[in-house]
């Protein structure tokens, strides 16, 4: 029995769990993404098929789709953790908890955020986008969604011990992810009318860089504070 | 800072504290408030472009100012709850909130009332009142998350936490907005230039802002007091303090 | 250390303000001289706690469920050790099947595995007999023998009569207050 400390170890470790868990139980991958397919295809139903039209809310539509469907991953992200004891166990780990914390975001991001990035491309095409845009609907949800995986994660953190958490989680995170919305729909827009958008693509990645370093500190306490 | 703050992690000089200031407050609320209306909706005069329908600022801008200042506080206090383990702190976070949440309803409710004759619809989503909506459903977040708790000790630090959360977040979402709305706006919103004021205008506003925010921390210390009393109900300084009538 | 007393008087809450999972409302948890807030990962390197429950997901299997906890608490896996050691409490066979399909016993030995792999000094076990048969109970009590010879300190709650096998066996009763 050696002990070896290594922070990349647990956090693959903690990763692969995750992952894993979600290939085994495949719907979890599968349902996010069809909610989100079924999402914009209700919009052509209600706002009319028009092609202009279309294309003028594509980013507004692909985006808040993509808030929802994250926020259907993000109730499950700690509550088996939390329901089977292992979140005690992560506490009484040696290991600093934020780390698993950015772990258990990373998989969450991979299964449900990367698959939408991945999409995207029909997406577009389904709501009539130009190519122009469509790299930068790409790029956006490739910076954006992660940042919806970790604030989304505070919310799933401060609510996981409660019966009924999950509305309330909305309630707590969707005002949250306004920017996030602002500049990603903006960054879209302006791309559509052939000018640059890398002002609106930085910003969000200064926000995702800031993310990454706050947002585990908040998640490891809420956890703390659920789970006691 | 440690040093200063402990005696007042004692729940009996919490509420002595609340008691000693408690009368201030209400004294400068009433002064200022009727002060300032007065003089405010009476006597100061009428602007030359929105005639008498602007002194409703005498209230709409109070009580935005305050729904800002009520929510740094809540964070300031969620901080020192956070930090030094201070129970009394997390009971401030939730007595503020609910008064933070009434000031930013006043403030929606006076400025959509402001926005009709003005700008001819009840609402438009101008960047101020997009963000103030915005910080309503934060008031809102913090306080339902509070209740959702069984367990009020866990609760409070929850409310704590988001609390800090938004309070990150509030600068970020109200510069989005601002940028979003300078991209979108269209022709029908004319701004005040607030340093353009006249000041037989200007001082009636300050006074009022000064009652505002005694009012609310009026409002605050009873709310503190009556949590405090909520969680320390068996101990013997809350009982006698009841048998004494 | 053993500490009993009847249902609803703390025992839990005791074992979780100790392991650090919740806060005293007054006083505070030290060990080996330290306040374990302060460096709780420190701390946390000498604590083995296992609570009601137990930490193991029900659909990994039992082999990933020990893997996954030794990677998870910084000790390097070895998976013929942690075969042996799955055979040797009665799960020969069951190491690759999801743990939802195990019985309640089987799944709390999953979790008791970790008290053969750790180099943890303080163990805090929260009712480790719950659901285990005889030989289960004598197994553990075996390991817990071995522990304490090495030098470690046992802190359970459990309804099991202990003092016959272990002559250091201090008691902490705690008493049912409103």
């Amino acid at each position: 029995m050696k002990v070896e400390h290594s922070y990349w170890h647990l956090f693959v470790a903690v990763y692969r769990k995750d992952v894993t868990l979600a290939f085994r139980q495949r719907a979890e991958i599968v349902n996010p993404l069809l909610f989100f397919l079924i999402v914009i295809s209700l919009f052509p139903l209600a706002i009319g098929p028009e092609p202009a039209l279309l294309g003028r809310m594509a980013a507004g539509i692909i985006w808040v789709a993509a808030l929802l469907s994250t926020m259907l991953g993000l109730d499950k992200l700690f509550r088996d953790d939390y329901a089977d004891g292992s979140l005690e166990q992560m506490i009484a780990s040696p290991y600093p908890m934020s780390l698993s914390v950015l772990a258990k975001v990373a998989a969450h991001w991979t299964i449900t955020g990367l698959p939408m990035v991945l999409m995207a491309p029909l997406f577009a095409l389904l709501m009539n986008l130009d190519s122009q845009a469509l790299g930068a609907t790409i790029l956006t949800l490739l910076i954006g969604t992660p940042l919806l995986s970790f604030i989304g994660a505070i919310g799933a953190a401060l609510t996981v011990g409660l019966q009924k958490g999950g509305i309330l989680m909305s309630l707590l995170v969707l005002p949250l992810y306004i920017p996030v919305l602002i500049f990603a729909t903006s960054a879209i827009d302006t791309a559509s009318m052939s000018v640059a958008y890398g002002g609106q693509l930085a910003i969000l990645g200064a926000m995702l860089a800031v993310a990454i370093v706050t947002a585990p500190i908040a998640i490891s306490s809420a956890l703390r504070v659920s789970v006691s | 800072m440690w040093k200063w703050l402990h005696p007042y992690a004692k729940a009996e000089r919490a509420y002595q504290l609340c008691n000693t200031l408690l009368p201030y407050f209400v004294t400068v609320t009433a002064v200022c408030i009727a002060v300032g209306w007065i003089w405010g909706l009476a006597f100061a005069p009428a602007d030359y472009q929105q005639k008498d329908s602007y002194r409703i600022i005498f209230i709409h801008v109070p009580s935005a100012i305050l729904s800002m200042g009520a929510y740094s506080s809540m964070a300031i206090a969620a901080i020192v709850a956070l930090v030094w383990q201070i129970r009394n702190a997390e009971l401030a976070v939730i007595a503020i909130a609910p008064v933070g949440a009434a000031m930013t309803a006043i403030a929606l409710i006076t400025g959509a009332a402001w926005g009709k004759p003005m700008w001819g619809a009840w609402w438009v989503w101008d960047a101020r009142l997009t963000s103030e909506l915005i910080l309503l459903f934060l008031y809102f977040g913090v306080l339902s998350l509070y209740h959702a708790f069984e367990d009020k000790k866990s609760g409070g630090r929850a409310a704590c936490i988001l609390a800090i959360v938004g309070v990150i977040n509030l600068p970020i979402i109200h510069f989005s907005v601002e940028w979003w709305n300078t991209l979108h706006q269209g022709s029908t919103i004319t701004k005040f230039d607030t340093s353009a004021i006249d000041s037989s205008m200007l001082w009636p506003l300050l006074i009022n802002i000064l009652g505002f925010a005694a009012f609310v921390g009026a409002l605050s210390l009873v709310r503190l007091k009556n949590e405090i009393l909520q969680v320390e109900k068996h101990r013997p300084w809350v009982r006698q303090l009841v048998s004494r009538g | 250390m053993q500490v009993e007393g009847p249902n609803g008087a703390g025992k839990t809450s005791l074992l979780r303000i100790i392991a650090g999972f919740a806060r005293a409302d007054e006083g505070q948890i030290c060990f080996e001289g330290q306040d374990i807030s302060r460096d709780y990962d420190t701390f946390a390197e000498s604590l083995l706690f296992i609570g009601h429950k137990t930490g193991v997901n029900q659909q990994l299997t039992a082999y990933e469920n020990v893997l996954y906890w030794l990677q998870v608490h910084g000790y390097g896996a070895d998976e013929e050790e942690i075969y042996t050691l799955l055979g040797q409490l009665g799960l020969v066979g069951l190491e690759d099947v999801p743990v939802r399909t195990l019985s309640a016993g089987q799944q709390r030995r999953v979790a008791l595995v970790r008290l053969w792999l750790n180099k943890a000094r303080l163990w805090i076990l929260d009712e480790p007999f719950t659901a285990l048969d005889k030989k289960g109970v004598a197994l553990l009590q075996q390991q817990f023998e071995s522990h304490l010879a090495n030098g470690g300190a046992i802190l359970l709650t459990t309804h099991q009569d202990l003092t016959t096998q272990f002559s250091s066996l201090k008691t902490l009763a705690l008493e049912y207050r409103h």
